[in-house]
């Protein structure tokens, strides 16, 4: 698949900030949100709400009748698209009362519109993951790791941008840092899984999408003489090498290093290391989520020359 | 009614003649026009609706050329369909016929996602999905003279590859043809359910053709050819 900047842009910036939004609304609303300056838990959720604005700005990016956006929120009986169109508007107002219970200090009914807020959150991210989770097209996404994946890279980039910001604030809580460590850990432990688990499973062949079944099939002609739609959208083959050295990168600097870096914070490092973690994890969550695209074979590529997807 | 196309892969000569047809058709009926991009450069493009690819199936000296042509299978378990946030995309209840409403559409490509088999390509010009209407303009248009109430690929193949009717009627041209000859769905198992149906290529004992020069008037091309006549 072709990864378009702007879905990946879109998918790990709002990720982080609903993550990030869902763990300090649930430290705040349970008591045990460990504020070092007065505005510290509103300048977290202002972080979280910018970066999902920025998301869902840049997702309409890739529309090419935006006039019509507005209708994407007719189907949600049968459509994920739908629902998380429907689930990410319907965040904001709650995620707002949050905001200004945070600001004044009331709490009952704004602690309830909180909470909402945090489960609209958590479908949000859900929906985006069983967008592609549902395409049975592409079976590096037909699968239950995916949803999963996008939960967990999401909370686990928001835990890393609350310390960020603690630390910004002039925190030395190591309750942050311990969160975004183990988000970390078990995030990354999932990548892992479903990086062996596509490497095991099949898909359809080139003999089942020609009906040819006893015999080896091999394209001669896909009968135009330059690239089209399907081509484009569909067929970016990046290479093993390529794929295997930014596997290493989304490894290596979405999971190791910003790993390595809050333990050495936990030992007593500077508070300033997690900006260098922060920066690690952002680039190797987005180099996961160019993968995730690049890596994923369509089936509409056997029409085109790939013999298995 | 579940209204789709039978190809037969045995007698589909892959000339192109349904894709061109196709185009032709419909880039000036209710789902036009099939934009193309820069047609005239060295990089054509532009929407298809039917396209054909070749494929050589099993080796030398058993092998076989195999002409595909690809349209929408206007699919029972249509997920092209489900995927769309917009109701842009939807399936007839009464004839089947798969279509897009390109005043709803926004052009969010997840639709071409969902789909197997590349029947759906964005018109890069209006931003909108378009694909294969069966025809809808020519199949259900009583002014036209019943026997071109076909869909214009049809109509146009020469090698009668191509057969379009009702799946549903067990004694239709169609479902006589997929019955007796073994038709076939391609990528069943992705569960799509698709309605168009491939009939493969017949085994029939190869004709022999090392008697064919002798049994010949003239033996060679040379022959036909006047000698030239010194002046
Ligand atoms: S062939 Fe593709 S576009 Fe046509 S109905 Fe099936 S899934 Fe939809
Ligand atoms: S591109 Fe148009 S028809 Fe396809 S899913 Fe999006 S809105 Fe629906
Ligand atoms: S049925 Fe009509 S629209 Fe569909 S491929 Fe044939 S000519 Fe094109």
């Amino acid at each position: 698949m072709h990864p378009a900047l702007s879905v990946i842009l879109f998918t790990v910036l709002s990720g982080a900030g609903y993550g990030l939004f869902s763990l300090v609304a649930v430290l705040q609303l349970t008591g045990g949100y460990p504020a070092a300056a007065p505005g510290e838990a509103l300048l977290q959720l202002g972080v979280a709400l910018v970066l999902i604005t920025i998301g869902l700005v840049s997702s309409s990016l890739h529309l090419h009748n935006p006039r019509n956006a507005w209708r994407a929120f007719l189907r949600v009986h049968t459509s994920w698209l739908s629902r998380e169109a429907l689930l990410a508007v319907a965040f904001y107002p709650f995620a707002l009362i949050h905001l200004w219970g945070t600001a004044t200090g009331a709490g009952g009914l704004t602690a309830a519109a909180g909470w909402l807020a945090v489960l609209l959150a958590g479908g949000t991210v859900f929906s985006t993951g069983m967008i592609y989770a549902g395409l049975k097209t592409l079976r590096q996404w037909h699968t239950a790791l995916t949803p999963a994946n996008y939960l967990l890279l999401g909370l686990a980039l928001g835990a890393v941008f609350m310390a960020a910001v603690h630390a910004f604030s002039g925190g030395s809580d190591p309750l942050p840092v311990a969160l975004a460590l183990g988000a970390l850990v078990v995030a990354g432990l999932m990548k892992g899984i479903y990086y062996l688990w596509i490497r095991l499973a099949g898909g359809p062949t080139l003999n089942t999408a020609t009906g040819f079944t006893r015999a080896p099939v091999r394209l001669m002609d896909p009968g135009h003489s330059a690239a089209t739609f399907l081509t484009r959208e569909f067929g970016n083959d990046p290479g093993r090498g390529r794929v295997e050295r930014v596997r290493l990168g989304v490894l290596g600097l979405g999971f190791v290093l910003p790993v390595l870096l809050l333990a050495w914070m936990l030992q007593g490092a500077s508070a300033v290391w997690v900006y260098a973690a922060l920066l690690s994890a952002l680039m190797g969550i987005g180099l996961e989520r160019w993968l995730f695209f690049a890596e994923a074979r369509h089936s509409v590529m056997l029409y085109h020359g790939l013999q298995r997807t | 009614m579940r209204l789709g196309l039978v190809i037969d892969l045995d007698t589909c000569v892959g000339c192109h003649a349904c894709a061109v047809a196709c185009k032709q058709w419909n880039t000036s009926g209710t789902s036009g026009p099939l934009t193309d991009e820069s047609p005239y450069g060295p990089e054509p493009g532009g929407v298809w609706f039917n396209r054909v690819r070749h494929f050589e199936v099993d080796d030398y000296p058993h092998n076989k050329t195999v002409n595909l042509p690809l349209s929408c299978m206007h699919c029972e378990n249509a997920e092209c369909v489900d995927v769309c946030p917009t109701g842009a995309s939807y399936k007839r209840a009464e004839d089947g016929i798969v279509l897009v409403d390109h005043d709803k559409c926004m052009g969010c490509n997840l639709c071409a996602w969902a789909c197997p088999y590349g029947a759906r390509e964005l018109d890069p010009a209006e931003g909108v999905m378009k694909k294969c209407t069966l025809c809808i303009d020519r199949i259900h248009d009583a002014a036209l003279p019943e026997a071109e109430r076909q869909p214009a690929c049809v109509i146009t193949c020469p090698a009668r590859a191509r057969f379009f009717g009702d799946f549903d009627d067990p004694d239709s041209t169609v479902s006589r043809l997929v019955r007796e000859r073994a038709g076939q769905k391609l990528l069943p198992e992705l569960g799509y359910r698709p309605t168009n149906t491939y009939l493969p290529p017949r085994t029939a004992p190869p004709v022999p053709t090392d008697d064919v020069r002798r049994a010949q008037p003239v033996t060679g091309v040379e022959a036909w050819i006047p000698a030239p006549k010194p002046r």
